[in-house]
């Protein structure tokens, strides 16, 4: 009973407020658990807010009636009486009442959130946070999505909000998460799934969610992972199984095709590779190294005119397909022979460095 | 040593040296209080700057102002300065000011030591300053880009900067604990005849308390920082898990030190609040031994629930429960501290200048704060909150209000007596309406950020989160500038006024009230007897 007053006022406050056009609560859930956090933190708002009220009530009648000005004689006994002897007793016992009111409704909230379903069909997807990029591995479709942010231009006023490629997720299909990193610190938070958990790297840790309405859900990388942590967004598109069915296919198709361009015992021209390689690196590359090649110094080299990409070939792929130790530049070595093969003739070849190179797919098969 | 030389010795120390020698070399605790509070007042300006450079950044989406890893070095520098700079300096002088006054001593227990622990920290703010200038020359490798939690294995990518961060952590942890290992010392052995433990006045419990905190976590924080070090530099793996390390290890390290710390800002405030209020309510203390054993209560429980700051990091059930239980049992004592000062407020008689207004500001601030504390502590829903703007509204709810509100308090109530002269009424209720009110624009708004889904720590943000960051960003200016007019009222105070009673305000007690103001150079050098 008390709780249900206690939601219906935290409701006239905030309810109307959560429709309003600048989002002053949480967006609506999209999962059933959510919804459960969604309550909870109502509840907890809505006894916050009957508390505050209560507080401020009596502060502002103290001061308005106990004031010198007024006349009022302090009384100097309040301490000593029963009251003052007691309350040590008394507050504590009511501030336990609330806290157990809370504490009660959070545990059982907390189990359902905690236990990830132990079903043998639950979808696993792995998401593993890069800097500054999102992959999503479909454990069970064997399929891979890279998803990064589009830049302005392209995405006008959805800008850090966008992504090239979101995490299609079908409804009514429990989901469990498994959250690694292979760089740094990240945290994958999509408010409409109340899914927010750190990556971190050597670990996995889980979360799970069942969806229970298309649409597209936006978050963004809750850990700061260094330089372009505002760049890390997350789009997941909620659709029927009946279209993730077919999106899982076409995702399959591209697959192929792809490992059989570069698989195929073909020798590129510098030109395909260099068109190839310049969409490449303007995707994987270019958030650290920029489009200009300029990098950002001294964090992210510069490789125009570099001593990297004008040194030997060798040197060059190594560093691509292996990372750097101690730094953001991560190992590329997941990217096809092609793919590393595109990259490293354009990044020779673009700009002033014009070495005049072409790196076959064979090369790269070579060097790993 | 026998009574003559005593009286040698006064004979050549009842005045103050001259010069540069007088602060340099100085062991009086009124002028090392002096400096502490100077350093704090020329740090709250440093960070101050900082985090108006960041509030003017996120005034509109976009990138206009800071490239992001200068955005997030500010970020940590506003973080750091502000604790270690300003809050825990300010608190470190009032305690030298008000402590040996209070408990009628002449001087802190380890005057030379007290020497020590203020002089560290000029070294200290040169190394942070050395942190943020060396990225800008050739070879200065990247800025701290991770924020004040130096989170691995994104702090081991840091250039050199994060080295001098490390030093500037030690030599501020070294100071920290020497002035409260001097604290500890004096107040438990230099107490005048008959003043009990529980007649202490209570601004002293409250540090005797904050003394034993920072003993306590401070050299695990060194520990955590040493291991950072040693992975940057020689090749161990203590956060790396290809080297069979934890990048979680740290952050429990961290942690383990972060909360105390809250409290460790917190419970100074707090016991200025236990005199200000009585003094301006003309009524003592209410529940004085209940406030004793709340403070207790709350440093023993806060040293125990540090793993609330990480709540995503993958813990089991057990634990989770565990840490979001013990958080939420923390609003016991600190609602009885909060019932306690509202309980001294009620049937009093009361009068409101400045130190009082900040007093009441407080109580209703912190309660807010608090509130939205409990909130926090609620793991499912923690879910949501983490690592966003609702979370920075919620420390600077509990931080402003509860940390420096009752700094600026205790600045208000004692600066007549440490100058002799009253400071101008009028312009210190200014001071203290345009404060709380530039705070409340800039703070409130980001409740909403934060559920509306807007991460902290970034230095661009959608169109959507627009408006309330503009709001956020015009109170920032409203409150970061209305500290010049503190700056000027301490300055105006101090170059004359008013001249200021022994009891500058009518309902004030305590032994610091029946000394002159501004007292001697010297004071309590026969310790007066309590009854």
């Amino acid at each position: 009973m008390l709780q249900a007053g206690l939601l219906l006022l935290a409701g006239l406050l905030f309810h109307s407020a959560a429709k309003a056009e600048y989002g002053l609560n949480f967006p609506e859930p999209a999962a059933g658990v959510a919804q459960e956090i969604y309550d909870i933190h109502m509840l907890t708002m809505g006894i916050a807010t009957v508390l505050l009220i209560i507080v401020f009530a009596i502060v502002f009648y103290s001061l308005y009636f106990h004031r010198k000005s007024r006349g009022y004689q302090a009384d100097q006994n309040f301490h000593t009486s029963w009251f003052g002897h007691w309350s040590w007793v008394i507050v504590p016992v009511m501030v336990l009442g609330v806290d157990l009111t809370i504490a009660g409704k959070a545990d059982i909230v907390l189990k359902k959130v905690w236990d990830v379903p132990k079903e043998e069909n639950i979808m696993d997807v792995k998401v593993t946070g890069h800097q500054w990029w999102w992959e999503f591995d479909y454990l069970d479709h064997d399929i891979k999505v890279e998803s990064r942010y589009i830049p302005e231009e392209q995405s006008g006023d959805l800008y850090l909000r966008e992504v090239d490629n979101p995490l299609v997720l079908p409804t009514g299909v429990k989901i469990r998460f498994l959250h690694t990193s292979a760089d740094v610190l990240h945290a994958f938070w999509v408010p409409e799934l109340a899914v927010k958990k750190d990556a971190i790297p050597g670990y996995i840790t889980e979360t799970w969610a069942e969806l229970n309405r298309e649409g597209t859900f936006r978050g963004q990388c809750a850990e700061l992972c260094g330089t372009w942590h505002s760049r890390m967004p997350i789009v997941v598109e909620s659709v029927s199984q009946d279209k993730f069915t077919a999106w899982v296919d076409g995702q399959k198709a591209i697959k192929v095709a792809a490992a059989a361009e570069a698989s195929a015992d073909k020798t590129w021209s510098m030109d395909e590779l260099m068109v190839k390689g310049k969409t490449l690196y303007e995707t994987k590359c270019a958030a650290c190294h920029q489009v200009t090649g300029m990098g950002l110094p001294p964090a992210f080299p510069a490789l125009n005119g570099s001593v990297l990409t004008k040194g030997p070939i060798a040197d060059h792929l190594n560093i691509v397909i292996n990372g750097k130790e101690g730094t953001a530049m991560q190992p590329w070595g997941t990217l096809n022979d092609l793919e590393i093969a595109a990259i490293v003739t354009y990044e020779r070849n673009a700009w002033d460095n014009k070495m005049g190179d072409v790196v076959q797919p064979a090369d790269v098969k070579q060097a790993r | 040593m026998s009574t003559t030389t005593l009286t040698h010795d006064e004979a050549h120390h009842h005045e103050a040296p001259k010069g540069w020698r007088r602060w340099l070399f100085s062991t009086n605790h009124k002028d090392i209080g002096t400096l502490y509070l100077l350093f704090a007042l020329i740090m709250l300006f440093v960070g101050g700057a900082s985090a108006m450079l960041i509030r003017m950044e996120l005034f509109q989406p976009g990138i206009q102002l800071l490239d992001p890893d200068l955005y997030n070095n500010l970020v940590t520098n506003h973080a750091l300065i502000m604790i270690f700079g300003a809050v825990m300096p300010a608190a470190a002088g009032l305690a030298n000011w008000m402590i040996p006054m209070m408990i009628g001593a002449p001087d802190m227990a380890l005057p030379r030591m007290n020497n020590l622990s203020f002089w560290i920290l000029p070294a200290a703010a040169t190394m942070l300053l050395l942190s943020f200038v060396v990225p800008f020359f050739p070879g200065g490798g990247t800025q701290i880009n991770t924020g004040w939690t130096i989170y691995p294995p994104l702090s081991v990518q840091v250039g050199m900067s994060m080295d001098f961060l490390i030093f500037a952590i030690h030599l501020l942890g070294i100071s920290s604990v020497l002035a409260s290992i001097n604290i500890i010392v004096t107040l438990l052995n230099m107490r005048a005849p008959g003043m009990k433990m529980l007649k202490m006045p209570m601004f002293c419990w409250t540090w005797l308390v904050t003394a034993f905190l920072l003993i306590l976590v401070v050299p695990v924080l060194a520990g955590g920082v040493t291991m950072l070090l040693f992975d940057r530099h020689f090749g161990t793996s203590f956060f790396d898990a290809a080297g069979g390390g934890d990048p979680v290890l740290f952050q429990h390290l961290f942690w383990f030190f972060g909360h105390p710390e809250v409290y460790i800002l917190l419970l100074p405030s707090i016991g200025v609040l236990s005199h200000v209020i009585p003094a301006f309510s003309r009524k003592p203390l209410f529940g004085y031994n209940s406030m004793v054993g709340a403070m207790i209560a709350v440093a023993t429980i806060g040293m125990v629930v540090w793993a609330h700051h990480q709540y995503t990091i993958g813990m089991s059930l057990g634990a989770v429960t565990y840490f979001m239980i013990g958080t939420i049992l923390i609003s016991i004592p600190v609602g009885l501290m909060i019932f306690n000062f509202i309980a001294t407020m009620w049937r009093g008689a009361m009068t409101f200048e400045t130190p009082m207004l900040f007093a009441v500001g407080i109580v209703l601030m912190f309660t807010f704060g608090g509130l939205s504390g409990v909130m926090l502590a609620v793991v499912p829903a923690d879910m949501q909150y983490h690592d966003s703007m609702f979370v920075v509204a919620h420390f600077h709810y509990v931080l402003m209000p509860g940390a420096v509100f009752g700094l600026f308090a205790g600045v208000f109530y004692w600066l007549p007596k440490w100058t002799g002269h009253m400071y101008d009424e009028k312009l210190g209720k200014l001071f203290f309406w345009t404060n709380v009110i530039g705070f409340n624009i800039t703070f409130f708004p980001q409740h909403f950020l934060g559920l509306a889904g807007m991460p902290r720590r970034i230095v661009d943000y959608n169109v959507m989160f627009t408006e309330f960051n503009v709001i956020s960003s015009v109170g920032a200016m409203i409150f970061g500038l209305s500290h010049l007019l503190l700056l000027y009222i301490v300055i105006k105070t101090i170059r004359g006024g008013k001249k200021a009673e022994s009891r500058a305000w009518e309902g004030a007690k305590g032994l610091e009230w029946e000394l002159d103001s501004p007292p001697a150079f010297h004071t309590w050098t026969v310790a007066p007897q309590i009854k």
